[in-house]
């Protein structure tokens, strides 16, 4: 294989984008060797078992990632804004729809969840770290490098082009030739270990680390959302697992699962892939019900109005989603009586979410509302997100699928859900936990200005979208027709504007680091739930005394009661893990052996394997049972953390 | 009253840790079943799809995955003695067991092996048709299983030999019990839903 084959060739913007990568790369080399940060950087990040640290480098990753797949995304509205455009070619268009779903998902939306449910929820429990921590690190790390082999991709080897849903025979070896899909499946597959070790690694942190008297029934709500999607998660993920594993067998070693020959079922993948794909939606849409609810009855200034339904119309959803992954191929003939049975499935997740909505404009029925830049994201969510809800019910009514499907009118249905939902639910936590991470506010001006430019273009962006899809444009097209122009430049105006937004709210974080007021009572928003009782900078074991709880809203009824959560005198010597570097060297590893199988390099692919199993087994003899801080420590840390 | 109940909870439950590994192994195990659940699905669609490849009724052997089953489920059976004898706290017959375990497992692999060959031979492969992948990858995904288990087993006995059973040994050792009757359980679903239903059908 000669470099020309290796590297990307022949197109200018790709070449753009080498030289970004290498001068970026280049600066934080340099940066961190003038600034003798290296030690620094593996001591307190890389090899990092803390839950609060590894939450924080899954954030940055996901804005990262939303930074790319955002640029995607103004590539393909730039294209589309005029009428017979050449600012991409078709192949060149095909690679960027595909990478921006895949990294909007997979790398942008997942890891900014699962950052912020590492750094609150063992808060909100009164829990000092996951069940697992070493295993936390695990995740974080096979996500990273998943990330970075997608990632790598469009410079090296060629982006996959297939769309993100992979459909064969598309897919296969014989319509995509190259290393571009085999970067799909290894990506996902390295990233995909890390989501289920997430799943279970919560799972057991929430039903075994919850402070006492917290009951199941008198958890946080973001808390709730985060079990569920656990669930989801664990039985949704090997199924993905199984089917990149078939199409990668089929690609490499010559399978017949998804192929035309060899009596292969082209169909298979689809249901395989919508059978995960459709929970998935779900794993994405629930913490972010669970932000909402936090941010709402925080900043209304009353307790979460029908708790108890809320939680069940989320384990209610988390159900149906099972249930109902055939409505994304009602056109694919299966069928009058199938289609209907999967448009009921369909529509009646409408109701449990539908309940949501009300319980969430009753708690800000008669309540004082504090308009915090939290809050707006929250409040811009509710009517928001309807729109995209109730588009969804027109879309799962089959008949009527058959005039709105592969239209514009599900893109913009989809992107009303996930932004105005997933999206909007991740700046909200953001902003609302952002004290509790780095100790200050951000800026509440500037913050103001990011949501307004940011929800403003998205309706611009993405309503146009309606109507396009019902004036007949198809999606995945690279060129539009003049019929389609006045809409499509508006849109493509909405996307400047959101893409904007996104910067001021980058801008944002860079501008309070300078000068925003530090905090000094590590409860910045008057809150209601127990990550609020810790102290700002959290210290590694955020609780020094275990809370007792007796309440829902523990530590509003602590207040409420003039309780505090710190007693000097129960202080106890506190266990903890120690840091290991061994989460990003077996990470790397297999970081390296899914490069090789993606080229095909079969035996160095297995070399790589072969590595990674002896690192397991290392790992298995190894007896590090952590370390003990001492009571006079802890004292001291807790006196300079709360100013006493 | 206390004294009483730490004298009958198994040493494998005794700290919060190993509690923590054993729930989220039984949370891990629940990811596999819908692990191999998809791989039985695939199976179930895809059979009878076997293009100008031989049917299965013409290669499987009745009698050989009958002696691959008594080998699996007799596994079981010494890996279940070996736990209770760690209970007991006799060290040796316990690594006995295992080894016992160990060597049944690698019996059964060897079948396997043979079994995979011998089909190839006749020309059912993984590139024959997509039965035949899917038979492949569902029968040796459980394989690949086996063989994992194997190799963690050994280093499992080689942390017996240096440690004992402790409170952490104690609880691997338990997590892979678990671990290899959920394979024999498995093994079960592949023997009655794959070959008895393929040797009829």
């Amino acid at each position: 294989m000669g470099l020309d084959e290796f590297f990307v060739t022949g197109e200018p913007l790709i070449y753009a984008g080498m030289v970004a990568i290498t001068l970026v790369s280049g600066a934080i080399i340099f940066l961190l060797t003038y600034f003798k940060k290296w030690k620094w950087l593996w001591r307190e990040w890389l090899t990092t078992v803390d839950h609060k640290r590894i939450g924080i480098m899954y954030i940055l990753s996901a804005l990262a990632m939303l930074f790319r797949a955002g640029s995607d995304a103004l590539m393909m509205r730039t294209q589309l804004a005029f009428p017979d455009m050449n600012f991409l070619n078709a192949q060149h268009y095909n690679e960027i729809f595909t990478t921006h779903g895949t990294i909007m998902i997979f790398f942008m939306a997942m890891p900014f969840l699962i950052g912020l449910m590492n750094i609150v929820v063992p808060q909100q429990i009164g829990a000092r770290d996951f069940a697992f921590p070493y295993l936390n690190a695990l995740s974080f790390w096979s996500f990273f490098f998943g990330a970075m082999l997608f990632n790598v991709s469009f410079v090296i080897g060629g982006a996959p082009d297939a769309g993100w849903t992979s459909y064969t025979p598309l897919a296969g070896d014989i319509m995509s030739q190259g290393p571009g899909q085999n970067f799909y499946l290894l990506a996902l597959q390295l990233s995909g270990i890390g989501t289920l070790a997430t799943g279970i690694n919560l799972m057991v942190t929430i039903l075994k680390m919850r402070a006492p008297g917290m009951t199941l029934f008198k958890m946080p709500i973001f808390t709730w959302s985060t079990f569920i999607t656990m669930f989801i998660i664990v039985f949704a993920f090997p199924i993905l697992t199984i089917a990149l594993a078939l199409m990668t067998i089929d690609r490499i070693f010559g399978s017949h699962f998804f192929t035309l020959a060899g009596e292969g079922l082209p169909m298979m993948w689809a249901n395989l892939f919508w059978m995960w794909g459709h929970p998935e939606v779900y794993i994405v849409i629930l913490p972010a019900f669970g932000i909402f609810s936090e941010v709402i009855a925080t900043f209304a200034r009353k307790r979460l109005f029908g708790y108890t339904v809320m939680v069940w119309s989320i384990i209610l959803i988390a159900g149906l989603s099972f249930l109902v992954w055939v409505h994304h191929f009602f056109t694919m003939g299966a069928g009058a009586f199938v289609n209907s049975i999967f448009s009921v499935t369909t529509m009646a997740i409408a109701i449990p979410t539908g309940v949501k909505i009300f319980n969430w404009l009753a708690t800000l029925y008669k309540s004082r509302i504090r308009t915090t830049t939290a809050m707006m994201w929250a409040l811009a969510f509710i009517p928001s997100f309807t729109i995209g809800g109730i588009t969804g019910v027109m879309l799962g009514m089959a008949a009527a699928d058959y005039q709105f499907h592969n239209s514009y009118f599900l893109i913009a249905h989809f992107h009303y859900v996930l932004i105005a939902g997933t999206v909007f639910g991740c700046f909200a936590g953001l902003v609302y936990w952002y004290p509790k991470m780095f100790g200050h506010k951000l800026n509440e001006r500037i913050g103001k200005w990011a949501f307004w430019l940011f929800v403003i273009g998205f309706h611009i962006c993405f309503l146009p979208q309606y109507f396009l899809g019902l004036d007949g444009m198809p999606r995945r097209v690279f060129h539009i027709v003049p019929e389609w122009f006045n809409l499509n430049v508006i849109s493509t105006i909405g996307a400047f504007g959101m893409g904007l937004g996104f910067a001021v709210f980058v801008y944002n974080i860079y501008y309070s680091y300078r000068y925003s007021e530090r905090e000094q009572t590590g409860d910045p928003w008057d809150g209601r739930t127990l990550e609020w009782a810790t102290p700002t900078p959290v210290p590694e074991y955020n609780f020094a005394v275990v809370p007792h709880v007796k309440e829902h809203d523990a530590y509003w009824d602590m207040k409420q009661k003039g309780e505090t959560i710190y007693d000097e005198s129960k202080v106890e010597p506190i266990h903890m893990p120690n840091s290991t570097g061994q989460p990003f060297i077996m990470s790397a590893i297999m970081f390296f052996a899914s490069f090789a199988l993606v080229f095909e390099w079969i035996w160095l692919a297995v070399a790589g394997l072969v590595t990674i199993l002896v690192t397991m087994g290392i790992r298995s003899f190894d007896y590090d049972e952590g370390r003990h801080i001492d009571v006079e420590e802890i004292k001291q840390t807790e006196r300079s953390a709360r100013g006493l | 009253m206390s004294a009483h109940e730490e004298n009958t909870t198994p040493l494998e439950y005794q700290t919060e840790d190993a509690q923590m590994n054993i729930l989220g192994f039984w949370i891990f195990l629940a990811a596999e079943m819908a692990l191999f659940g998809t791989l039985f699905a695939t199976y179930a669609v895809l059979f009878g799809r076997t293009a100008d490849a031989p049917a299965p009724m013409e290669l499987f052997e009745p009698g050989t995955t009958l002696v691959m089953t008594l080998i699996l489920l007799t596994s079981s059976f010494t890996c279940g003695i070996a736990v209770h004898e760690m209970r007991r706290g006799a060290r040796k017959s316990m690594m006995t067991w295992l080894t016992i375990t160990l060597a049944l497992g690698l019996s059964f692999l060897g079948f396997e092996i043979y079994e995979f060959y011998h089909y190839a031979s006749e020309g059912a492969s993984l590139q024959s048709s997509a039965y035949w992948s899917a038979f492949f990858i569902l029968a040796g995904t459980h394989g690949v299983h086996v063989t994992f288990g194997i190799g963690w087993m050994i280093l499992l006995l080689m942390q017996l030999a240096q440690r004992g059973i402790t409170s952490i040994t104690s609880r691997k050792i338990f997590i892979i019990g678990l671990y290899w009757h959920f394979l024999d359980v498995i093994w079960i679903f592949i023997f009655t839903g794959v070959y008895l239903i393929g040797m009829v059908v």
